[in-house]
C-alpha cells in the first residue's frame, strides 16, 4: 500500500462499564485491548471471531456508536476519537454501517421512498425534491429493485429484499466506507449469494472501502482481500484471505478453520472456552491453545511480523 | 437399516384451519435407529412445523395429516394429551435458543431432576445424582456446580448441553434437534454436533436433525431429505447427495455456498426466491428459478426413485 490509508485505527481500546450496585464502584470490562489496522481506499478487510470477540465493538467504534475509550481512529488522516457529535457529522456522512437484521434497521412505518429521501435530504439540504426522487429511483435501480417498491413500508418484504434496500440507503449518501456487519447471516443460502454479489459488485464500482465482519469464515475469505481474526478483544492475525485460509499462523485461527461445517478435519480439538478472561498476564488464547506453553501464560504475544503483510500475536508462530 | 424405522412419516400435509392453504404439502421420511436423518432447508420451508408435527406442537390454527408412524405405532395426530407422554419421555427435543427452553428461575439440577419426576419412577432421592449422570454425559466437567447453577450464569453452549441432558433423560428412542446449533459460534456448534453423535453411539437413539446449513448437515447426519416449498424434492444418503444431487435445486444450493478453499469470481445465487404457500405454482414449484425447467415443468412432477434410499421430486431427475 504505496497511498496513505482511508482509515487507520491504532491502539483502539473500548472499556464498557459493568453494572455495578453502587456508581462510585462501578468497574470496567475491556471488550478491545489495543487494536492496529489501516483500510486502503477501495479495500476490503474481512473481521473474524466468534461471539465476544470485539468485531462489532470496532466497527461502532469507527461510527462513534460506542466512542473508543483510547487509542485512534483516522479518516483520511482526521483523527475521530474524541470529536463531539457535531464535529464527528462530516466524517460520519462518508461512512455508513449495513446490519446484520435489515427489518430491524429499517423504518416499519416510512415507505422506503421516504427512508432514502431522508437520507438524501440529509445529506444534500439543498437538492430539490424532484432530483431527489430520481436518485431514489437510480438506487432502486443499482441494487435490482423494482421502483414501484418505493411507495411501500417494509413489512411485506423478504429478508433479501430489505438488505437490498439497506445497501441502497447506505449508497445513497456516496460514502467512502461501508461497515457491513454480518449483513448475509440472518439470509438463506440462496438470497446470501445474491446480496454478497451486490455488495462486491457497488463496492468494486464505487472503489469503497469496505470493513465486512462476520462469522463465516468462507464468505469473509470470499469477500475480503485480508482478513484480521479477532479473540477476545485481541487481534491474533492479520494477512491476505487466501494465505490465513491456507496457512493459518495463529492457534485461533486454526481451530476456527477446523470448526467450519463441512470440513470435518480432524485438527486439534478446542477446549470450551469456559474459564472467564484470563486470569494470568500472557496469552488470552492460552487457556483453550493446544499448543500453549508456559511462555504463553507468562507473557502476552505482541502482533508481529511473519511475513510482508502478514502479522500474528503467537509466540509459537 | 434392519428392522422397522423409528420413525417413518408419509404424506405428511400442515395446512391452515381457516384458509387451507397448505405450508406443508407432500413430506415422508423414515429414521432408523441410531441413524442421524437431516432436514435440510431454507426459511419458509416446511421443515420447522414438520418437526413440530411429529412432536404435536403444532400452532391450534394448523392441522396436520398423513400418517406419522412412531416405532410402528401410528401417532395419534391432532390429539394433545396422547401425545403429551410420549414428548419428552420417547421423543426428546432440543431446539435453537438454548436459554429460551430453559426456566431462568429453576436452578439446572431442579430443572433435570423434573424432567426425571415427571416421566421416570426414578425415586426423589436418587433424581440429584441421577442428574449429575446426566450433566457429566452431555460433557460438562464440573456437573456439581452446573446443578445450582441458574441458567444465565452458563454459556449459550453449556445452556444447550443441560437441555440436551433434559432431551435424553429418558433415554428417548428419538431425538429431534431444531436447529440446535444455528445460534452457537461455530467451534461450540461442532463440540455439541460431537456429543449428539456419540451418544448416540452409546443408546443408539434415532436423531432428526432440522437445518438450513449444509456444512451442519455434511458433518452430521447420515442420510438427508432437502425440502423446498413444503415438499421433499430431494432424499439421498449425506454423500450421494452432496456428490451427485439429482435435484436441479439441491445442485443450486451446493453451488450457493461460499468456498473456503479456492478465490471464486461470482457467489453463484439461484435467482428469485421462494413462492409464498398462497401462490405456490401448479407445477414444479422450483419450475420458476430452475435452469433447466421447460414446458414438461407445468405438471406437477412425481418422486422418481433413482435407486435404493434416493429419489427426487423432478421430471429430468435421471438427467442428472
Amino acid at each position: 500500500m504505496t497511498a496513505p490509508p482511508l482509515l487507520a485505527v491504532r491502539g483502539l481500546v473500548k472499556d464498557y462499564a459493568v453494572p455495578g450496585v453502587v456508581p462510585w464502584r462501578r468497574r470496567y470490562r475491556r471488550v478491545l485491548h489495543g487494536i492496529d489496522f489501516d483500510l486502503a481506499a477501495g479495500e476490503t478487510l474481512g473481521l473474524v471471531g466468534e461471539s465476544g470477540s470485539g468485531k462489532s465493538t470496532i466497527g461502532r467504534a469507527i461510527l462513534g456508536l460506542a466512542p473508543a475509550t483510547a487509542g485512534s481512529i483516522r479518516l483520511d488522516g482526521a483523527e475521530l476519537v474524541g470529536l463531539s457529535r457535531r464535529a464527528m457529522r462530516p466524517a460520519r456522512r462518508a461512512m455508513q454501517m449495513v446490519w446484520q437484521d435489515p427489518g430491524a434497521s429499517l423504518n416499519p412505518l416510512m415507505s422506503i421512498g421516504e427512508t432514502l429521501d431522508e437520507t438524501i435530504l440529509a445529506n444534500h439540504p439543498a437538492m430539490p425534491s424532484a432530483d431527489r426522487a430520481a436518485r431514489a429511483g437510480a438506487l432502486m435501480e443499482r441494487v435490482g429493485l423494482p421502483a414501484e417498491m418505493l411507495a411501500l413500508i417494509p413489512g411485506p418484504f423478504s429478508g433479501g429484499q430489505l438488505q437490498r434496500v439497506a445497501i441502497a440507503r447506505a449508497l445513497a449518501v456516496q460514502p467512502r466506507l461501508i461497515i457491513a456487519d454480518e449483513p448475509v447471516s440472518a439470509l438463506d443460502t440462496s438470497v446470501q449469494a445474491q446480496v454478497l454479489n451486490l455488495l462486491r459488485d457497488v463496492q468494486r464500482e464505487q472503489r469503497l472501502s469496505l470493513l465486512f465482519i462476520a462469522h463465516d469464515l468462507a464468505v469473509v475469505r470470499q469477500m475480503s482481500a485480508r482478513i484480521a481474526v479477532l479473540y477476545r478483544g485481541h487481534m491474533v492475525e492479520i494477512g491476505p484471505s487466501a494465505e490465513i485460509v491456507r496457512a493459518p499462523a495463529h492457534p485461533y485461527t486454526r481451530s476456527l478453520l477446523a470448526a467450519v461445517p463441512g470440513t470435518r478435519r480432524n485438527a486439534a480439538r478446542t477446549a470450551a472456552p469456559l474459564a472467564e478472561a484470563a486470569a494470568w498476564s500472557g496469552c488470552a488464547y492460552a487457556g483453550s491453545c493446544p499448543m500453549a506453553v508456559a511462555r504463553c501464560r507468562a507473557e502476552a504475544p505482541e502482533l508481529r511480523d511473519l511475513a510482508p503483510g502478514r502479522r500474528a500475536a503467537c509466540h509459537l508462530a | 437399516m434392519t428392522g422397522a424405522p423409528v420413525l417413518a412419516v408419509e404424506g405428511l400435509r400442515v395446512a391452515l384451519r381457516r384458509t387451507g392453504v397448505a405450508l406443508v404439502s407432500d413430506v415422508g421420511f423414515t429414521v432408523a435407529r441410531g441413524e442421524t436423518l437431516a432436514l435440510l432447508g431454507e426459511s419458509g420451508c416446511g421443515k420447522s412445523l414438520t418437526g413440530q408435527a411429529i412432536m404435536g406442537l403444532l400452532p391450534a390454527e394448523l392441522a396436520a395429516s398423513g400418517t406419522i408412524r412412531f416405532q410402528g405405532r401410528a401417532l395419534p395426530l391432532g390429539d394433545a394429551r396422547a401425545m403429551h407422554g410420549l414428548r419428552g419421555s420417547r421423543i426428546g427435543m432440543v431446539f435453537q435458543n438454548p436459554r429460551a427452553s430453559l426456566d431462568p428461575l429453576m436452578t439446572v439440577g431442579a430443572q433435570v431432576a423434573e424432567v426425571l419426576a415427571f416421566h421416570t419412577v426414578t425415586p426423589p432421592a436418587d433424581r440429584r445424582a441421577r442428574a449429575k449422570a446426566l450433566l457429566a454425559d452431555v460433557g460438562i466437567a464440573d456437573a456439581a456446580a452446573c446443578l445450582t447453577a441458574y441458567p444465565h450464569e452458563l454459556s449459550g453452549g453449556m445452556c444447550q448441553r443441560v437441555a440436551i441432558a433434559m432431551a435424553i433423560a429418558c433415554e428417548p428412542a428419538l431425538l429431534i434437534a431444531d436447529e440446535a446449533t444455528t445460534a452457537l459460534d461455530p467451534t461450540v456448534q461442532r463440540q455439541i454436533l460431537d456429543l449428539l453423535r456419540s451418544l448416540q453411539a452409546r443408546n443408539g437413539m434415532a436423531i432428526v436433525l432440522i437445518t438450513h446449513d449444509l456444512g451442519v448437515v455434511a458433518d452430521a447426519a447420515d442420510r438427508v431429505a432437502v425440502l423446498y416449498a413444503g415438499e421433499v424434492v430431494e432424499r439421498a444418503p449425506v454423500a450421494e447427495a452432496f456428490a451427485l444431487p439429482a435435484h436441479p435445486y439441491t445442485r443450486a444450493l451446493l453451488r450457493a455456498v461460499p468456498r473456503l478453499d479456492v478465490a471464486q469470481a461470482r457467489f453463484e445465487a439461484i435467482p428469485g426466491q421462494v413462492p409464498a404457500a398462497d401462490a405456490m405454482p401448479a407445477g414444479c414449484r422450483f419450475a420458476p428459478r430452475c435452469v433447466l425447467a421447460d414446458a414438461a415443468c407445468a405438471a406437477p412432477p412425481p418422486l422418481h426413485a433413482l435407486a435404493p434410499e434416493r429419489i427426487a421430486r423432478c421430471w429430468y431427475a435421471e438427467a442428472a
